[in-house]
């Protein structure tokens, strides 16, 4: 956080559009570099979220699963947290 | 070849970013240094290398003809009068792309690699067959961008592709910089850039009007000794391939006035 950073709060200016520029660029390069359209990613993010609900049941709203990119590497961050274990899902394996 | 002879593509994907206007001060300034340089136009659907270079007038053959084995290589070069180091290898018509190939770049390359240290590609725009043309005689490559959101993608784009062909090293060169508008951070910053593109950084080349001037003129800043910021910026690119450690100029330390301190005043990181 900078002076600038606190002064645009106050005044409720835009943020420098750096900032944006640097925001909007993690984002399309992680897309670029996966080859994942962001319509693909949302299809992948709700297939995941239905293989973890049949096992926890999570917090659909915080969740979330998205691209991000750190020295040309991307990776596929999942966040999913957990309300509480599925009842049905430690008798689903089945060996007690 | 050369025992040291260095192949180098001068590559940026988006169009207009400063390939053309880098690789003609870059040889000119290899040049200077003592350096058998030669510059291979690459561009063949747009040549402008030997505008730049002041050499229009003196194209006779072109890569063209030495392919098609109607002309020695050595009637191809046009060597720059003032600075007899330098050499261009003009790009042929238009119409050779229909039957160019990666091989074709090769045996250029190949011929030029066994007289001058430094052979400078300067690549076409985009990343179509230009660019895999011309990527193909690559060994190493310097990518140019400039702080704006699409030359950074394009960019990336092309590192990428770099990386697939086994180019490497790959450095950069950030072009346009303009100090003010990155103090004020409405410019991407030199290190949102380095990080984002993992680059290691061989040049820094602010807006100069000079580079203009120069264009127009057809001697590039390099040639005369000029003091331009873009000028010495060039010249240090050239000495840092040739290993030299040059100190990159800080854009952001610009300035000296009370406004300047107060712009780094409210950039500094307070938590
Ligand atoms: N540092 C600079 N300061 C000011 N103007 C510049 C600078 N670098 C390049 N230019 C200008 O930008 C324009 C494009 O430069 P140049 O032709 O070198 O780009 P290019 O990448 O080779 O373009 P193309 O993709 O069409 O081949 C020119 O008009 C040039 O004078
Ligand atoms: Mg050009």
């Amino acid at each position: 956080m900078t002076l600038r950073d606190i002064l645009d709060k106050l005044l409720r200016r835009q943020p420098a559009s750096a900032n944006t520029a640097r925001e909007r660029l993690q984002l399309v390069l992680a897309h670029d570099r996966s080859d994942l359209s962001p319509e693909l990613l949302d299809q992948m993010r709700r297939e995941i979220f239905e293989v973890v609900a049949r096992y926890v049941e999570i917090d659909l709203d915080e969740g979330d699963v998205s691209l991000e990119t750190e020295d040309r590497v991307t990776a596929l961050v999942a966040n999913l947290p957990i309300r509480r274990p599925l009842a049905v899902a430690s008798g689903a394996t089945g060996d007690e | 070849m050369a025992p040291t002879s260095r192949t180098i593509l001068i590559c940026s994907g988006k169009g207009g970013v400063g390939k053309t206007t880098l690789t003609a001060n870059l040889g000119i300034a290899l040049a200077r240094l003592g350096l058998r340089t030669v510059v291979l136009d690459a561009d063949f659907g747009l040549r402008n290398l030997d505008l730049l270079l002041g050499l229009e007038n003196r194209i006779v053959f072109t890569a063209q003809e030495v392919l098609a084995e109607s002309c020695r290589l050595e009637q191809a070069l046009v060597k720059h009068k003032q600075e007899p180091n330098l050499a261009l290898l003009p790009a042929g018509n238009p119409r050779m792309l229909e039957w160019l190939k990666p091989e074709d770049m090769k045996t250029i390359a190949g011929m030029l690699e066994e007289q001058f240290d430094y052979v400078l590609i300067d690549c076409p725009a985009g990343i179509e067959d230009g660019f895999k043309n011309a990527v193909a005689a690559a060994k190493e490559a310097i990518v140019i961008t400039t702080p704006e959101v699409s030359a950074v993608r394009d960019a990336d784009r092309v590192i990428g592709l770099l990386n697939t062909h086994g180019v490497k090293p790959v450095q950069l060169v950030l072009n346009r910089v303009r100090p003010k508008m990155m103090a004020n951070q409405e410019m991407l910053a030199v290190d949102d850039v380095t990080d984002i593109l993992a680059l290691p950084l061989l040049g820094l080349v602010l807006e100069d009007e000079q580079v203009i001037v120069s264009t127009n003129r057809g001697e590039p800043l390099t040639l005369n000794g000029s003091k331009s910021p873009a000028a010495r910026a060039y010249g240090n690119v050239a000495r840092r391939l040739q290993g030299e450690e040059v100190a990159l100029i800080d854009p952001s330390k610009e300035g000296r006035g009370l406004r300047a301190k107060v712009r780094r005043l409210m950039q500094k990181k307070i938590f």
